[in-house]
């Protein structure tokens, strides 16, 4: 393949969390039976009319601050027009010209380099239905619950240079929308969708190639995985002298490519006029402030304060941060017992290893900060070892026990006693011949091995620094 | 002429509607004289006068973030053409 440059701008849409729609008073819950969470106005019987939600509005401009964004004092809601019957009414209420919020950033950590990806713009508008084709029959059935939950479309620049940047700006974006406490942002759920443009040019050109737009990557790693499939495709078409035709393609899971999707030329028409039904929106500088001041800490910050104040590396802070409710957890841990690495490493370690294979987060979790911190004094002050503090974690997770109770009931408590583990010593020294001998040949590897049978034996209730030292004077 | 034969087809059809080719003759020539009227406003001095966005002189007309009940499925399908399963049957929609 020849050099081509990747440029890549994401579309990004965000379900707010708000109790309610956004121009009526139906719930937002997920996952109800079908049609049970909609009414007049979000079916759009004649004669309803919609009226703003304001935490709806306030949710997108903190959002859009956390975002640096600029806020125009008049924003208004327009109609975008459109035959599909995920919606009901024939158009979905958006925002068109007059956005809420323009002209943002926000900075990624790409090779030990920060880059800033801009933000074109970010508005307000309904979330459609949801539609199932049916296998058999020549039709489809459609679902209205999701149908006006508040939506915030954000879009970014075409600034993006490869999939992994992608990946990397769609994780700052969902770490700082968890921050501003808008959105659960759950892919899965559907909360936080991506659409992507993607177009190659030749390296050093500055002119854009033809873009495709991709959708229907319901992962982080379909995001990654699609875009890459796309440049492949894009490249090839180039390289054999093609080009690439500007439509929207679905990117496909299962067999790991993209395709086409069929639709009209006309579809794309969208006559977009002011929606007579809603008043424009006018935002003052106290309104605008009121709401910055309402901000937390944002991910960047805290990353600062960690690096700085408490003497983390870069990624460790980095890995901290990214989630609101690990960081919480983290200096809540970090205060209670002053262990601040020891509780960063168990939080980046087994304890995300733990939430990975339970799919959860923290705070859905037994563990609190409190058990962390005794789990790392009672590690600290030689209770119990490294290898035992990991059998008490599991158990934290499995009944939400204190760390000390699980000590007692175990009988988990740590051997230092030297005669107790001078017998032990021997006894794998006896079993053991060929590693001693070739220890006491110079090969340093060979201890390791027979610390490790040691902490075996005692069923990893051994102090490992004793058996270490008892080994060497026996062996020395 | 403002608008042609094919824009007004085109719009039609966007609309989803069905009109005649006598129709879409009738329509150019309606249409194009609402819009010379409308050229008069052409006559104006606007240079200092900002584009107006809406037409109401209203401005933030909100709802608190509250939930109401909402109809029960049975009432909100009452309307329906078609349903199944508790849901909206509706002509086959191909993406």
């Amino acid at each position: 393949m020849s050099s081509y440059e990747t440029v890549i701008g994401l579309e990004v849409h965000v379900e707010l969390a708000t109790k309610s729609k956004i121009f009526c008073s139906c719930p937002t819950a997920f996952g109800k039976g079908a049609n049970t969470q909609v009414c007049p106005v979000c079916l759009g019987f004649p004669g309803t009319l919609p009226v703003l939600n304001r935490r709806a509005v306030e949710y997108a401009l903190k959002a859009a601050l956390a975002l640096n964004c600029r806020i125009p004092s008049f924003a208004k809601f327009d109609r975008k027009n459109y035959f599909y019957p995920d919606l009901p009414k024939a158009y979905q209420i958006s925002q068109y010209d007059l956005p809420l919020a323009v002209e943002g950033y926000l900075e990624i950590g790409m090779e030990g380099k920060v880059k800033r990806i801009g933000i074109t713009r970010v508005h307000l508008e309904e979330d459609a239905g949801k539609l199932i084709h049916s296998g058999y029959g020549d039709y489809s059935l459609a679902d209205y619950n999701r149908t006006g939950v508040p939506l915030l479309e954000i879009v970014s620049e075409p600034d993006l240079r490869s999939p992994e940047e992608a990946k990397v700006y769609l994780e700052k974006l969902r770490s700082i929308i968890q921050y501003s406490g808008v959105s659960d942002v759950k892919m899965e759920e559907g909360s936080l969708r991506c659409d992507a443009n993607i177009s190659l040019r030749p390296a050093g050109s500055s002119a854009f190639g033809v873009r495709t737009e991709i959708k229907n990557m319901n992962s982080f790693k379909a995001v990654q995985r699609g875009l890459e499939y796309e440049v492949q495709r894009q490249g090839a078409a180039l390289d054999a002298g093609r080009q690439v035709i500007q439509e929207t393609r679905r990117w496909d899971e299962d067999r790991e490519l993209t395709f086409p999707m069929r639709s009209k030329e006309e579809a794309h028409d969208y006559r977009y006029f002011p929606d007579p039904d809603l008043v424009p929106v006018i935002i003052d500088i106290d309104w605008v402030e009121a709401i910055r001041r309402s901000l937390p800490e944002m991910p960047d910050e805290r990353r600062r304060r960690y690096v700085a104040e408490l003497g983390l590396s870069e990624y460790d802070a980095a890995v901290l941060t990214a989630s609101p409710s690990l960081a919480d957890f983290f200096e809540a841990a970090a205060a209670a017992c002053q262990e601040v690495k020891a509780a960063a490493n168990w939080l980046m370690g087994d304890i995300t290893r733990h939430l990975k294979a339970m799919g959860l987060e923290i705070r859905e979790t037994k563990l609190t900060p409190s058990h962390l911190a005794e789990l790392l004094k009672l590690q600290n002050e030689g209770t119990i070892s490294g290898a035992l503090a990991k059998t008490v974690l599991d158990e934290i997770f499995a009944t939400g026990k204190r760390p000390g109770e699980i000590v007692s009931e175990k009988g988990l408590f740590q051997i230092s006693d030297k005669a107790a583990l001078g017998a032990i010593v021997d006894q794998i020294i006896a079993e053991n011949p060929k590693s001693v001998d070739d220890y006491r040949g110079g090969k340093e590897k060979a201890l390791g091995f027979l610390v490790g049978q040691v902490m075996r034996q005692s069923k990893g209730k051994a102090n490992p620094e004793l058996v270490n030292t008892l080994l060497r004077d026996r062996l020395g | 002429m403002k608008i042609t034969r094919e824009e007004v087809a085109h719009v039609a059809r966007l609309a989803m509607l069905e009109i005649s080719e006598q129709e879409i003759v009738q329509y150019t020539e309606q249409l194009n004289a609402i819009l010379e009227y409308a050229d008069k406003l052409k006559e104006l001095e606007t240079e200092n006068v900002v584009p107006m966005a809406h037409v109401l002189p209203l401005h933030n007309v909100f709802r608190e973030d509250e939930e109401l009940p909402c109809l029960s499925r049975e009432a909100a399908l009452a309307n329906a053409p078609a349903e199944e399963d508790g849901m909206f049957r509706v002509p086959r929609v191909i993406e």
